[in-house]
């Protein structure tokens, strides 16, 4: 497959149990190694396309969540890692769950397992780039609309005077 | 007149890889104060004590959290099998003490890559990262998960581990042992590294314990006190000591922390060398009914398993007591008075678990 651009991560632990977490960091580690595509694991939010997201949302992290995703330009695509981002997994019947980041922010790619296993997660980021691409597509074809009808409005109120 | 300015860190901060969030009240560079505030991985999963039967508790157990899972899973089963006075047979105590160390390897080796990280040695990180690999291999080959092991159950452990898989074990250990060395000599000798640890958040022994630090944190002040010396599994037939350090610097901490990495490995291969053989489960019937305190020694200090039942097939109620909940106060101690920068050296050094501290 063809990388369009290197890709930039942001993780964010939603109320998981690490377990994810430590998954996502592995994967960027020499065993599978996915920097070697130019994948990075950012820190700020204003750098990333992917946002790589674990955990079932509690009410102290909702807000959070809604925040980091808001910071990221767009295009941007949302990966739920593990099942508890998924629909909230083994933690589901707890008070303090929302059940699933989709609750909270749109999420573009599902990737199950308790904990998501690195080969299934980067299996996930790959998809997620795929749908980068579409939205990056849809974003420029949008641009161009708006160029050419301002070039139109130009037009028109030359026509005018 | 020096100005106050307050500098929020956290919940999202790329050096951590858990959300915790701290007011630090700045007076020009250095910190006066730090307020924390946690509750960004707070589930609430002892209450699930009254949906999940006790069997299956164990499993909410060790989703505690997913780095010192295995203790977890393994302190919630000695509680329940006290009450239920259940003796599990010698070679699962082995076993269970096998794979206690191996975890403890593999947090520990988590902590040295993101400490290594925390101050821009990425190398380092990304070599930690590497051996850590491979103790993952043999939990996964033994166990069946990398991250969540549920292994454990109430009268025993679910399988065996075969005697070959444990003398290949032993083999791999011998092997990485060097690896090891290399990569903690290096954390512990580099110029760089001593000079950006040494002489940091310094907490004297009375300090430390006065405000209830426990694990490396406690021991890196020069305190003696190691809940493995209290004898539960097999650790009263294996021969190790309690490794202390007595500046109470991040240094200390590091030291103690790296030093326990090779005394794992030296464990680990003392119990397979005395493991011996027979049943790995008993069987469990009836319900508990009771109460019983379980303490045990989690890679990051002591941690408490409360469970209370009564004779129903729902426990009344389990509760735990994580060792980063009793660090955090010694650590905001250990903030005050550091420079800005050192902050994110000075948490990570006492390698902080969220996802337990809130459960």
């Amino acid at each position: 497959m063809k990388l369009s651009k290197s890709p930039w991560l942001l993780h964010y632990d939603a109320s998981s149990c690490n377990g994810c977490d430590i998954e996502v960091l592995a994967a960027t580690t020499p065993r599978f190694d996915v920097e070697r595509f130019g994948i990075i694991n950012t820190g700020n939010p204003k750098h990333a396309d992917i946002l790589v997201i674990t955990g079932g949302v509690n009410n102290q992290a909702k807000s959070v969540v809604k925040q980091i995703y808001s910071q990221m330009p767009e295009p941007k695509v949302v990966v739920a890692a593990g099942i508890c981002a998924c629909d909230g997994g083994i933690f589901k019947d707890c008070y303090n769950i929302m059940g699933g980041v989709d609750k909270v922010i749109p999420v573009d790619v599902y990737v199950p397992g308790c904990a998501v296993r690195p080969e299934a997660l980067i299996d996930g980021v790959v998809k997620a780039l795929a749908i980068l691409d579409q939205k990056r597509d849809a974003m420029k074809s949008h641009a161009a609309c708006e160029i050419n009808y301002d070039k139109n409005s130009d037009t028109k109120e030359k026509n005018q005077a | 007149m020096s100005n106050r300015s307050v500098v929020p860190f956290g919940p999202q901060h790329p050096v951590l890889p858990e959300p915790i969030h701290l007011d630090l009240v700045l007076e020009d560079e250095v910190v006066v104060d730090a307020i924390p505030s946690i509750g960004f991985v707070h589930r609430g999963l002892e209450k699930l004590v009254e949906v999940k039967d006790f069997n299956e508790m164990a499993y909410v157990a060790e989703r505690i959290c997913g780095i010192c899972s295995y203790g977890h899973g393994f302190g919630y089963c000695d509680a329940v099998e006290h009450i239920m006075n259940i003796e599990i047979p010698p070679r699962a105590q082995y076993l269970r003490t096998i794979l206690f160390e191996m975890s403890r390897l593999h947090s520990h080796m988590l902590w040295f890559g993101l400490l290594a990280d925390g101050f821009g040695f990425e190398s380092l990180f990304m070599d930690a990262w590497r051996i850590r690999e491979k103790l993952l291999d043999m939990l996964e080959e033994a166990t069946g998960g990398r991250v969540i092991f549920s292994i454990n159950k109430i009268g025993g452990m679910r399988r065996d581990i075969p005697k070959e898989m444990l003398k290949s074990f032993r083999q791999r250990l011998e092997d990485l042992t060097e690896d090891l060395k290399v990569t903690v000599r290096t954390l512990l000798e580099d110029p760089a590294v001593k000079s950006r640890l040494s002489g940091v958040g310094v907490l004297t022994a009375d300090e430390v314990e006065t405000l209830g630090a426990a694990g490396p944190f406690l021991r890196g002040s020069g305190i003696r006190r190691d809940s493995r010396k209290l004898g539960y599994l097999a650790y009263d037939d294996i021969d190790f000591d309690i490794i202390t350090h007595n500046d109470g610097d991040t240094y200390a901490r590091t030291y103690v922390r790296a030093m326990e990495i090779l005394q794992s490995v030296d464990i680990i291969k003392q119990a397979i060398e005395k493991t011996p053989a027979g049943e790995v489960d008993v069987p469990v019937k009836g319900f508990p009914n009771g109460e019983y305190m379980t303490r045990i020694e989690q890679p990051r200090g002591e941690a408490c398993y409360y469970v209370k039942a009564n004779g129903k097939k729902f426990l009344e109620r389990m509760r735990v007591r994580t060792p980063t909940f009793a660090n955090i106060p010694a650590l905001t101690a250990s903030l005050r008075g550091s420079e800005l920068a050192d902050i994110p050296i000075l948490i990570l050094a006492i390698d902080p678990c969220i996802s337990c501290t809130e459960r």
